[in-house]
């Protein structure tokens, strides 16, 4: 059973999305989605200012078998990419919603079309 | 098993300064006492390079050594899927490295390679005739070298009659990887469609996809799902109607080999893997060969060089020469400095004389019988091929998800634990679409008993899984390197030897003995 | 059939265990209207007596002429040992070492080549081989795309300096792609930052270097890569590895060396054989490790903590990857690897640089010898390795078909890649000419031209 934290949206291709105190957004991927890649071995993380739409791949996940876009929940500028993944990969497995976060955001407007947790949830349970 | 099972040393630890294959380097009678004369000091190395320094009798047993520890045709069975691993034979070798072959310049004269582009010239003749194509060109040096050949004439076609909307490759989901890959090197862009539960692709799909900007359809047929794509003309059909056009895969050519042609299906451009079909060498990763073949209205795009005979007149003989941009403007071009791999092709040349006209068509009909044989008993034994109902081409699958299921004990489990039992694995995990997949081709070369050899081991393989998983999937036990860590290899890059990297990583003395 | 071990009775009894009456029946799913008869254009079988007269005779006719062509492919010495190793079952006949525990010969064998071409080159990282130094040049400059990502110009400065088969076969592989290789001419023979400076300005991503370039005179390597450099472009050398030997390794060129190096592993072991197989080579720093194409093999350690070696980062690569991979490309050049890391075993660092030496030498006795010749004028006074250029008084092309009647393969006629050299003609002697060699051909040479007066 994968770990799904109330507080936090999440999209349909597995990412989540955290709301920071100064109306940043950091994203990263849900503790599903890390499961299924299996032990990360690197993860391309994306440069500052760098500006996104949603819906575009943003990082690159890879672990030994297979390596996976990640997607950009809500469009934005980056302010920071998550420079400790470069070496320590394996924090996306270890803490998916902690230090394996991926990038932090600048949302161009409010963010939408996010899911819940339980919608998430919903979303897994019909992907089966 | 004759398999070396102590680990190698790697050279640089046999390396002594002052030591070295004297026999082989030039004398001072060669190599002047001062080097380098008229070269300034700023262009020349400081540092000699890390380069063994070791006798030739050292290099001899290390080479022989990391052979042994290596699976081949030679040494094993080894039906690994959609790779055609039979057998090379040694006459290919011996006489594709006759002097006169090995000693010739790329850019020599014609007139002193007559006989080298007379063999090249009914290689490509041979070719068309097996392939029902109407012109062939051999430069392209591996599969997905003859892929980009072929996707990049399909382009440059219809560029030259002006309709620059075709940019999309149809690729089905059950393709090789290379195929999507080389669409989009290219410049094209990729749309897949969907394969239906019997192996065939769905052409309801097909017709949905299709329009005015396909450029082409990318097939194997049969299909990576080991079965004969059935409605093959139908597809060639919808694809031509649309302005596409339509491009073969022959990774699985030797399945058809002399019973139908991909001329003869529809296809407008194919690319044939020599080192499967043709036998020559895989050489643990190359060098393949990938000749391209074409229908007549790809004729002008081949790319270069291509053998051209002119008929000879009086008492002249034919004669052969290079057909360059001269002769083909509109080619795609030059896919490698000279002419591609010219001693694979010289091999697959010989292979085909052997054959000769009847050894053609048995190649299908035997690889075929092997196929179905195999998937029989292994159906019988309780393995579950993906594909019930179905004819098996020259290869089939397996699915172990029952196993998995119950036993817990996966597809690569059962292919690791059969390199135990002395069988290379078949391929794993291709097809993605199958879950648990176990893709075997057992290639026309091998003999009843192997493959009952085979069924044995699966048989076993499958006692052991019900009785004490935890071995199975642990395996292998009785190679020289147990499972390997991919996950450390990956995050803890060490690509290149160095002294002092190599701490803790001893390999076992060679007088101890191995767990 | 001559390789086949079913015998009628082992037909039977498969057969009646698949529940087919006869062969044909494994075909029912092809439409019948599909299938074919024959194949009247297949000659019969030989056996291999037969096959073995008719290829003798064929490599008897193309003979073993006096070769003095280089032009990218090099005759040198091959130790027996190369091949008599390298043609081992276990090596020829082996297949990508994808299933690691069955393939850990090639598997180390391609981490001692890694380890050597890397040390060679000045580089951090090898991969495993792409199909010739041609295609490298094309895959390199794909990579410097990638590599470099403050640049968006996709252009490559590719000087004419660089070896013309090379440079058609880049076009070829990057073309579709939108990627520009722009030719800059060099009038000297040589790349100069004068030759340079019009691109001072722009965005470029890389410039290619070859070193010797194609008429064998070194390029000013260290001005150039730093030139390239302070105007943000990558470096891309392209190098023939036996010169490598005794010339800078190009991760020493200028301050912060080439970021990319590549070339063709032919001199190192493999015949020239009408033009291949050959082996790529390319390496890079590590920093650029994942924008490589191709197959890497590293070092790990097995469940038991021992040694072992395996394929890695192949999440870059087309079979996990598909259309976004790094390059379509999903072999290597094993055989010939296999080849040139044994060849580089017997010949050490000193062997290496011998055989470096021993080819400079005979080039400049090949190229007084020719010098005496009348009507026969050495271009490029330059400091040069391995290969020059020399200019004849009258039409290339009918010298060397004469010079052929002679058994005398006399070099590569530049005239149609570089028609404003004139009668231009690039010549090589390695280390397997001898001085007896280098004087027949300028004793033919001489002959050959003061026919030609008298005809005219």
């Amino acid at each position: 059973m994968s770990n799904i934290p109330a507080d936090l949206k999440y999209t349909k291709s597995h990412e989540w999305v955290r709301t920071l105190s100064n109306g940043n957004l950091e994203v990263g991927i849900t503790d599903h989605a890390q499961g299924a890649l299996g032990d990360l071995v690197f993860v391309d993380v994306p440069e500052a200012g760098k500006s996104l739409k949603a819906g575009d791949s943003f990082a690159v996940v890879e672990s030994v078998k297979a390596a996976s876009d990640v997607y950009v929940p809500v469009a934005g500028a980056v302010v920071e990419g998550n420079a400790a993944l470069s070496s320590q990969p394996e924090l996306v497995n270890s803490e998916p919603y902690g230090g394996g976060w991926i990038m932090r955001l600048e949302p161009s407007g409010a963010p939408s079309g996010l899911l819940s947790a339980a919608e998430y949830q919903a979303h897994l349970d019909a992907e089966g | 098993m004759a398999m070396q099972k102590h680990p190698e040393k790697i050279i640089f630890e046999y390396s002594r300064p002052g030591r070295g294959a004297f026999g082989q380097w030039p004398t001072e009678r060669h190599s002047p006492n001062e080097p380098a004369s008229g070269i300034p000091a700023n262009l020349l190395r400081k540092r000699k390079p890390l380069l063994p320094e070791v006798s030739e009798l050292e290099v001899v047993r290390h080479f022989t050594k990391l052979s042994q520890l290596n699976f081949s045709i030679d040494t094993h069975f080894y039906p690994l899927g959609s790779c055609t691993m039979k057998y090379n034979p040694k006459a290919c070798n011996q006489y594709a490295m006759l002097p006169g072959f090995l000693g010739r310049h790329p850019l020599a004269p014609e007139s002193l390679g007559q006989g080298f582009l007379a063999c090249m010239y009914e290689l490509q003749e041979m070719l068309k005739e097996v392939t029902g194509m109407q012109g062939v060109a051999l430069s392209p040096m591996a599969g997905a070298h003859g892929e980009f050949a072929g996707v990049a004439m399909i382009r440059a076609y219809h560029r030259a009659r002006g309709d620059l909307a075709r940019n999309e490759i149809i690729v089905p989901d059950a393709a090789h990887g290379t195929n999507p890959a080389t669409a989009v090197m290219c410049g094209c862009v990729v749309r897949e469609i969907p394969t239906k539960d019997d192996g065939d692709i769905d052409v309801e799909a097909l017709r949905q996809v299709v329009g005015p900007n396909t450029a082409g359809i990318m097939l194997t047929n049969p299909s990576t799902c080991g079965v004969f794509e059935r409605r093959i003309k139908e597809v060639a059909k919808i694809v031509h109607d649309a302005g596409g056009l339509l491009y073969y895969d022959g990774a699985n050519l030797n399945a058809i080999l002399g019973k139908v042609r991909p001329g003869d299906m529809g296809f407008d451009v194919i690319h044939m893997n020599l080192h499967k079909t043709f036998s020559t060498p895989h050489g643990g990763g190359g060098p393949g060969a990938g000749a391209v073949g074409v229908s007549q209205r790809l004729l002008p795009f081949m790319p270069i060089p291509v053998v051209g005979k002119e008929a000879g007149v009086g008492k002249d003989g034919d004669r052969y020469r290079w057909l360059t941009e001269k002769d083909l403007p509109q080619s795609i071009g030059r896919l490698s400095a000279f002419m591609g791999n010219a001693g694979v092709l010289i091999r697959a040349y010989i292979y085909m004389r052997m054959l000769g006209r009847e050894g053609m068509h048995r190649v299908g009909e035997y690889a075929t019988l092997n196929a179905n044989y195999l998937m029989a008993r292994l159906a019988r034994a309780g393995f579950d091929p993906a594909y019930p109902g179905r004819r098996a081409s020259h290869e089939f699958i397996i699915t172990a998800k029952k196993q998995k299921d119950v036993l817990g004990v996966s597809a690569m489990d059962f292919a690791k634990r059969l390199l135990d039992y002395g069988f290379h694995a078949p391929t794993t995990y291709f097809p993605l679409l199958v879950p648990e997949c176990l893709l075997i081709e057992p290639t026309e070369t091998e003999s009843k008993e192997a493959l009952d050899g085979f069924v044995d081991a699966m048989i076993a393989i499958l006692r052991e899984a019900e009785t004490q998983p935890d071995y199975v999937k642990t395996a292998p036990h009785t190679m020289t390197v147990r499972r390997l860590d991919d996950v450390r290899a990956a995050r803890q890059l060490d690509l290149t030897w160095k002294p002092a990297t190599s701490q803790g990583l001893r390999p076992t003395p060679e007088n101890a003995v191995p767990s | 059939m001559p390789f086949n071990p079913q015998t009628p009775g082992d037909v039977e009894q498969m057969l009646a265990t698949i529940g087919a009456s006869k062969v044909d029946d494994l075909f029912d799913e092809i439409p019948k209207d599909l299938r074919i008869e024959s194949l009247a254009g297949i000659p019969d079988a030989l056996n291999e007596m037969d096959i073995g007269k008719l290829m003798s005779a064929r490599a008897a006719q193309d003979g073993t002429p006096l070769n003095f062509i280089g032009a990218g492919a090099y005759e040198h010495h091959i130790p027996s040992a190369v091949w008599a190793l390298t043609t081992r079952g276990e090596f020829y006949s082996a297949y990508t070492p994808y299933q690691a525990e069955a393939s850990q010969g090639t598997l180390q064998l391609i981490y001692e080549y890694q380890t050597m071409i890397t040390s060679l080159t000045g580089m951090d990282v090898s991969n495993a081989s792409l199909y010739d130094g041609g295609s490298a040049v094309g895959e390199s400059a794909l990579m410097a795309i990638r590599a470099h990502r403050r640049s968006k110009s996709q252009r490559i400065l590719v000087p004419t300096t660089v070896n013309p088969f090379y440079r058609k076969a880049a076009v070829s592989t990057v073309g579709n792609q939108g990627v520009k290789l722009e030719e800059v001419p060099c009038p000297k023979g040589s790349l100069s930052i004068a030759d340079l400076e019009k691109y001072a300005d722009e965005d470029v991503t890389a410039l290619v270097i070859q070193q010797p370039n194609f008429f064998g005179v070194l390029e000013d390597v260290d001005a150039l890569t730093d030139w390239a450099h302070a105007h943000n472009m990558l470096v891309i050398a392209s190098v023939n590895p036996t010169s490598l030997g005794i010339l800078k390794p190009p991760g020493e060129w200028g301050t912060k060396g080439a970021d990319i190096a590549c070339g063709d592993c032919q001199p190192l072991g493999v015949p020239l054989s009408s033009g291949g197989p050959y082996a790529g080579f390319l390496t890079t720093k590590m920093e650029n490790v994942r924008q490589m194409p191709g197959r890497i093999v590293g070092r790990t350690v097995d469940m038991d903590g021992k040694q072992g070696f395996a394929l890695t980062l192949q999440a870059r690569e087309q079979h996990i990857r598909r259309g976004k991979a790094t390059s379509n490309i999903c072999t290597n050049q094993g055989l010939l690897v296999t080849a040139a890391t044994i060849y580089l075993s017997l010949m050490g660092p000193e062997g290496l640089a011998r055989v470096a030496n021993a080819c400079h030498a005979r080039t400049n006795e090949l190229l007084a010898a020719l010098a005496r010749v009348k009507g026969v004028k050495v271009a490029f006074d330059r400091p040069r390795f391995h290969e020059a250029v020399v200019q004849l008084d009258r039409p290339v092309a009918p010298v060397i078909a004469d010079l052929a009647r002679k058994g005398i393969v006399g070099g590569f006629d530049l005239s149609n890649d570089y028609p404003e050299l004139g009668n231009a003609l690039l010549v090589c002697a390695t280390e397997t000419r001898t001085r007896e060699d280098i004087q027949k051909y300028a004793d033919a040479l001489a002959e050959t031209l003061k026919a030609a007066v008298r005809a005219a």
